[in-house]
C-alpha cells in the first residue's frame, strides 16, 4: 500500500489489507450475517432512543443485578458463535471421509475447535457463572451490593474486552490453531508465527484480570457483608459454593496469568522457556497450565451444584438434606482440586509413581460430589415435588452428570487413559459433565432466578420444550462419541479414511441440530416470556415459593435491595421469616448510602481492546499510546473521590409504597 | 494536629525510644519498637547468609543451602509479624486463613512441580542431563 | 456487643466476622435503626489480591526451579551473579521498608508532613533498588547474557524482572498517593491507600528473601 515498506510497517505494525479474508465464503457470508445484524440492531437502539438508557442504566452501573444480567447476557450472545463452530464440526466430521475432504480445510478446521474450546470456557461458562453468582450472592446475604461495586463494572467491561478481542480475529487476522489450551512448542513463535496466538494470549490475559479481580470481589463480599446473624454455617448453599468457587478463583487464575506470559514473552522477546532448544522445556508449559486447568473446572461446576441445591430444597418444599456434608463435601473439593492436575497429562510420561498418585486423589475427589448426589435425593425423598422447569434441569442434571463423572473416574485410571487420552471419549467425557452440570445448571439458574430480575417468570411451555431439546440432543450428539472413543478415534481430526465409522459422526452430528433446537426454544422462550409478561407478572417477589433471602424482596429488587437489613436467626433464613410470622416493616425508612454509576470501566474496557489490537499486530506506537491511556485514566480515576450518593428517604419510602400496594393488590 | 504532635517528640531518625509507642488497638498497626525489632532481625538474617555464601565458612555447599533456606524462611517470618503485622485475630482470622491457603497452595506448586518435572525429564528428554 | 443467646436465637457471637449482632427479640427480623454497619472490606480486599500476587510468583519461582540449570552451555550463577551489589540492593530494599513504617507510625500520628518526608525517603531507597537492577541486567546484557541465551537466563530475567516492576509500580503509586495526600491530607480514604501501599511494599520485601536466597545464594552455590 505504501511505497515505503518501513513506514508500512512502523504505522501499522504487520497488519496488512490481505488480514481482512476476504477470499474465504464462510467467513464473507459471517461478515454478511454480523454485519447486517450488527446494523439492525445499532438502528433499533437508535430508533427507540435506548442509547441514554443504556449508558446511563447498564453500562455504567455498578449495581451488581445489571452487572449480572449483562455477563449473562455477554455470555448467551457467545453461546450462538460457539455453537456455531460446534455445528459446523460436527458437518465437517460426518461428511469428511475418503475422497471427501469436507468443506473445511485443516488449518480452518483447527482455529474452529480452538476458538470454541475457548469461547465456550472463557466466554460462555465463565461469564455465565460470574454472572449468576453477581446476581445472586448479595441478594441471599442481606447485603446492598457487592463489597467493591466500581471493580465489578470494571471487572466485567474486561471480559467483554476479551470477547470482542476473540471475536476480532474473525475479521482480521486469523484465530490459534492450537486447541484451547495453545500448548507449546506448537503455540510458539517457530511453529505459530502469525497473529492467531497472539489473539488467544491477549484476549485470556484481559479477561483473566476482570475474574481474578471479580473473584476478590465476592469473597470479601461473602467474608464482611453478610447480614447480621448469618453465620458461615447459615449461610445459603450457593454463597457456600460461590465462596469457595471464588476461593479457587483467586487462588488458580495467577498460575494462568503466569504461564500466558511465560509464553508471551517467548513468542515477543525470544526466550526459551517452552522452546525445544537453549534450555527449554514444553512440558512445563502442559505442566504450569493444568495446574490452572483443573481447578478451573471445579470453578465451574461448583456453583452448577449450589444451584441444584436452591432449586432441590424449593421445588421439593423442603429443607436440603445434609447442610453441613454439603459444606464440608464443598471444601474439600475446593483442597482436593489442587491435587489431581496430572491426570491431564498421564501419557506425557511421568512415570508409574506419579501417575498412580495422582490417578489415587483424582478418584478420591469423586467421592464428595458423590456425597453431594445422595444429599440431593434424600432432600427429594419424601418431599413434596414441583416438577417446575428448574426442577427439570435438576433431574436431568442428576441423571447425566452421574454418568459424564463415571467416565470421568474411568479416566482417572492411567493404564485406562493411556488407550483413551485425547481420544473421542474425553471429548464425550467432558462435554457430558460440562453440558450436563454447568450448562443445565446456569440454565435452571436462570429459569429460576429470571423472575426475581425481570419481573415475570419464564414461559412454562417453551422452557420443557428446550428442556427436552437439549436431554436428547445432547445425548444423541455425545453417545456416538463415547463408542468411536472406545473404538480409538483421536480428537481434533478433520478428515477420516474408515467409512464404517461415518454412521457414528451422522448422528452426533442429528443430535447438534437436536441442540440447535434447544437453543433456539430457548431464545423463543424469551421471545415468547416478554411478550406474555403481564399473564407471567411475579407480583409478590417469591414466584416458586422460595427459602433463601432473595425471595423477601420485590421482583426485581430495588436498587438497595434491602430498605432495612434482616437480621437472620436460621438457615432457609426467608423460609424461617415466612414460618414466624414476619411483617415487611412499612414505615421508618432511612436515606440509603449507594455507590454513583461511573465510566472508568467501560473507557478502560475500550482501551484494552485498543492495547490488545496493537500488540497482536505489532504496532507499537499505538501499544505504547494505548497503554499510557490505561495508565492516565486508571490513575485519573482514584483521584476522583466523590464515588457516592444517598438515596433520599422519601425516594425510599415511595419504592416501599409502591411494593405494598401491589402485594395488598395481590390480596 | 501536626503542630502538637511535634512538639511531644523529639527527631525519629534512629534514635531508640525504649518505651516504644503503643496503641490501643495492636490488631493492624505496629509500634516503633516493632519495627526497629523486626529491622534489626532482618539485617541479622540477611547478613549470615550472605556471609555465609561469599565466605564458603560452611565448606559444603548442600548444608549451606539448606541453611540459608532456613534463614529465609525465618526472616519472612519476621516480616510477616513486625512489618505485615500478622496475627490469627485480622479480619476474624480470614487474613491468616487466606495466607495458610495460599502458602498451602505455593508449597504444592514449586514440590509437585519438581516433583512431576523430575519425573518427566528423567524420562522423556533425551541426554538426561537435566534435573527438576 | 450483646453476648447473651437464648436456645431459641441460634446466635454465635463472635463466630460473624466484622459484624455487631444487636441484642434482638427473635420476632425483630430487620434492623430497624440501622445498627448494622459493616467493616470496611478494602483491607481484606488487598490482601487477597496480594495473596494471587504471591501465586504468580510462586508460578515464576516454580518455572525457575525448573529450568534454572539448563545453562545451554552459555554463562551459569557463578559466571554472572555480583554477590556485594545484590547484598546492597537488598540492604537498599529492606531500608525502604523501615522507613515506610515509620510513615505509616507518623500516619497514626496525624504527623502529614513527616509522611511526606518518610514516603519521600522510601520512594527513594526504590528507586536505588530498581535502578541498581537495571544496572545489573544492563551489565549481564553487555556481557552477552541476555534473556534469549538459555532458559536459565529467561527465567532469571523473568523472575527478578517481575519483581522489580512491581517495585516500579509500587513507587508510581506511591508518588501518587504523596499527591493525593498533599491534595486533601490524611483523610480516611487515604490512609486506607497508605495502609494498602504498606501491605504491598513489605510482601515485595518478602518476596525478595526468595530472591535473593533461592536465584542469588543458593545460584552460586551450585
Amino acid at each position: 500500500m505504501f511505497s515505503n515498506p518501513d513506514l508500512q510497517k512502523l504505522l501499522f505494525g504487520r497488519l496488512t489489507l490481505d488480514a481482512v479474508p476476504l477470499h474465504e465464503p464462510i467467513l464473507l457470508i459471517t461478515f454478511a450475517m454480523v454485519g447486517l445484524g450488527g446494523v439492525a440492531v445499532l438502528g433499533a437502539l437508535t430508533y427507540f432512543r435506548l442509547w441514554g438508557p443504556l449508558w446511563r442504566d447498564w453500562f455504567t452501573s455498578v449495581d451488581h443485578k445489571k452487572i449480572g444480567i449483562m455477563y449473562i447476557v455477554l455470555a448467551l450472545v457467545m453461546l450462538l458463535r460457539g455453537f456455531a463452530d460446534a455445528l459446523m464440526m460436527r458437518a465437517q466430521q460426518a461428511m469428511a471421509f475418503g475422497p471427501n475432504e469436507g468443506y473445511l480445510p485443516p488449518h480452518h478446521y483447527d482455529q474452529i475447535f480452538t476458538a470454541h474450546g475457548v469461547i465456550m470456557i472463557f466466554f460462555v461458562a465463565m461469564p455465565l457463572v460470574t454472572g449468576l453468582m453477581n446476581f445472586v450472592v448479595p441478594l441471599q446475604i442481606g447485603a446492598r451490593d457487592v463489597a467493591f461495586p466500581f471493580l465489578n463494572n470494571f471487572s466485567f467491561w474486561m471480559t467483554v474486552s476479551g470477547a470482542v478481542t476473540v471475536m476480532a480475529s474473525l475479521f482480521v487476522g486469523e484465530f490459534a490453531r492450537t486447541g484451547w489450551l495453545a500448548y507449546p512448542p506448537l503455540s510458539g513463535p517457530a511453529m505459530s508465527p502469525g497473529v492467531g496466538v497472539d489473539y488467544y494470549i491477549w484476549a485470556l490475559q484481559i479477561a483473566g484480570i476482570g475474574t481474578l479481580l471479580s473473584g476478590i470481589n465476592l469473597i470479601a463480599t461473602i467474608v464482611k457483608m453478610r447480614a447480621p446473624g448469618m453465620t458461615m454455617m447459615k449461610m445459603p448453599v450457593f454463597t457456600w459454593t460461590a465462596l469457595c468457587t471464588n476461593i479457587l478463583i483467586v487462588a488458580a487464575f495467577p498460575i494462568l496469568t503466569a504461564v500466558l506470559a511465560l509464553l508471551s514473552l517467548d513468542r515477543y522477546v525470544g526466550t526459551h522457556f517452552f522452546s525445544n532448544d537453549l534450555g527449554g522445556n514444553p512440558m512445563m508449559y502442559v505442566n504450569l497450565v493444568w495446574i490452572w486447568g483443573h481447578p478451573e473446572v471445579y470453578i465451574l461446576i461448583l456453583p452448577a451444584f449450589g444451584v441444584f441445591s436452591e432449586i432441590v430444597s424449593t421445588f421439593s418444599s423442603k429443607r436440603l438434606f445434609g447442610y453441613a456434608s454439603m459444606v464440608y463435601a464443598t471444601v474439600v473439593i475446593t483442597i482436593l482440586s489442587y491435587l489431581v492436575w496430572l491426570h491431564h497429562f498421564f501419557t506425557m510420561g511421568s512415570g508409574a509413581s506419579v501417575n498412580s498418585f495422582f490417578g489415587i486423589t483424582t478418584m478420591i475427589i469423586s467421592i464428595p460430589t458423590g456425597a453431594k448426589i445422595f444429599n440431593w435425593l434424600f432432600t427429594m425423598y419424601k418431599g413434596r415435588i414441583r416438577f417446575e422447569v428448574p426442577m427439570l434441569w435438576t433431574v436431568g442434571f442428576m441423571v447425566t452428570f452421574v454418568i459424564g463423572g463415571m467416565t470421568g473416574v474411568l479416566l482417572a485410571v492411567p493404564p485406562a487413559d493411556f488407550v483413551l487420552h485425547n481420544s473421542l471419549f474425553l471429548i464425550a467425557h467432558f462435554h457430558n459433565v460440562i453440558i450436563g452440570g454447568v450448562l443445565f445448571g446456569m440454565l435452571a439458574g436462570i429459569t429460576y432466578w429470571f423472575p426475581k430480575a425481570f419481573g415475570f417468570k419464564l414461559d412454562d411451555f417453551w422452557g420443557k420444550v428446550s428442556f427436552w431439546f437439549w436431554l436428547t440432543g445432547f445425548w444423541v450428539a455425545f453417545m456416538p462419541l463415547y463408542v468411536l472413543g472406545l473404538m480409538g478415534v483421536t480428537r481434533r481430526v478433520q478428515h477420516f479414511d474408515d467409512p464404517s465409522l461415518q454412521i457414528w459422526f451422522i448422528i452426533a452430528a442429528f443430535g447438534a441440530v437436536l441442540i440447535l433446537c434447544g437453543i433456539a426454544s430457548f431464545a423463543i422462550t424469551l421471545v415468547v416470556s416478554v411478550l406474555r409478561r403481564e399473564q407471567l407478572r411475579d407480583t409478590t417477589g417469591d414466584p416458586w415459593g422460595g427459602r433463601t433471602l432473595e425471595w423477601a424482596t420485590s421482583s426485581p429488587p430495588p436498587d438497595y435491595n434491602f430498605a432495612f437489613t434482616p437480621v437472620i436467626h436460621d438457615h432457609d433464613a426467608w423460609w424461617d421469616m415466612k414460618k414466624r410470622g414476619y411483617a415487611r416493616p412499612m414505615q421508618g425508612f432511612q436515606a440509603i448510602h449507594m455507590p454513583k454509576s461511573t465510566a472508568a470501566g467501560i473507557i478502560l474496557g475500550v482501551l484494552s481492546i485498543v492495547f490488545a489490537f496493537a500488540m497482536i499486530w505489532y504496532i507499537w506506537w499505538l501499544a505504547a499510546f494505548s497503554f499510557a491511556a490505561i495508565a492516565v485514566v486508571a490513575i485519573g480515576h482514584t483521584f476522583n473521590y466523590n464515588r457516592d450518593f444517598y438515596i433520599p428517604a422519601d425516594e425510599v419510602v415511595r419504592t416501599e409504597g409502591q411494593r405494598t400496594a401491589l402485594l395488598a393488590e395481590r390480596v | 494536629m501536626s503542630a502538637a504532635s511535634k512538639a511531644g517528640h523529639v527527631d525519629h531518625g534512629h534514635v531508640d525510644h525504649g518505651h516504644g509507642h503503643g496503641h490501643a488497638d495492636a490488631g493492624s498497626h505496629g509500634s516503633f519498637r516493632d519495627y526497629m525489632t523486626g529491622f534489626v532481625l532482618s539485617v541479622i538474617l540477611t547478613a549470615i547468609p550472605f556471609i555465609l555464601v561469599m565466605g564458603n565458612i560452611l565448606g559444603n555447599d548442600r548444608i549451606t543451602g539448606i541453611v540459608i533456606m532456613g534463614f529465609a524462611v525465618a526472616q519472612i517470618v519476621v516480616h510477616m509479624i513486625y512489618f505485615l503485622h500478622m496475627n490469627t485475630k485480622s479480619e476474624g482470622g480470614w487474613t491468616i486463613l487466606a495466607l495458610i491457603f495460599t502458602l498451602t497452595l505455593v508449597i504444592i506448586t514449586l514440590a509437585g512441580s519438581l516433583w512431576v518435572m523430575y519425573h518427566l525429564n528423567t524420562n522423556m528428554m533425551p541426554q538426561h542431563m537435566h534435573m527438576g | 456487643m450483646a453476648t447473651h443467646a437464648t436456645p431459641a436465637m441460634n446466635f454465635e457471637p463472635g463466630r460473624n466476622p466484622g459484624v455487631t449482632i444487636p441484642q434482638v427479640d427473635p420476632t425483630t427480623f430487620y434492623d430497624a435503626k440501622g445498627e448494622h454497619h459493616p467493616e470496611g472490606s478494602t483491607m481484606l480486599g488487598f490482601w487477597l489480591y496480594l495473596m494471587s500476587d504471591c501465586l504468580i510468583f510462586a508460578a515464576l519461582f516454580a518455572t525457575y526451579a525448573v529450568v534454572g540449570r539448563n545453562y545451554a552451555a552459555g554463562p551459569s550463577p557463578k559466571d554472572l551473579f555480583d554477590l556485594p551489589l545484590v547484598a546492597l540492593n537488598t540492604s537498599m530494599l529492606l531500608f525502604s521498608s523501615i522507613t515506610y513504617g515509620f510513615a505509616m507510625l507518623e500516619m497514626e500520628k496525624g504527623d502529614l508532613s513527616r509522611v511526606q518526608i518518610w514516603l519521600a525517603v522510601t520512594g527513594l531507597f526504590g528507586l536505588a533498588f530498581v535502578g541498581l537492577e537495571l544496572y545489573e541486567f544492563h551489565h549481564l546484557i553487555h556481557e552477552g547474557a541476555t534473556p534469549q541465551r538459555s532458559a536459565f537466563l529467561s527465567a532469571f530475567f523473568t523472575l527478578v524482572g517481575t519483581h522489580g516492576l512491581h517495585v516500579s509500580l509500587g513507587i508510581v503509586w506511591l508518588v501518587t498517593l504523596m499527591a493525593q495526600v498533599h491534595k486533601r491530607g490524611l483523610v480516611p480514604e487515604n490512609k486506607r491507600r497508605l495502609l494498602c501501599l504498606s501491605m504491598f511494599w513489605h510482601f515485595l520485601d518478602v518476596i525478595w528473601i526468595g530472591v535473593f536466597t533461592f536465584v542469588y545464594l543458593m545460584g552460586v552455590l551450585q
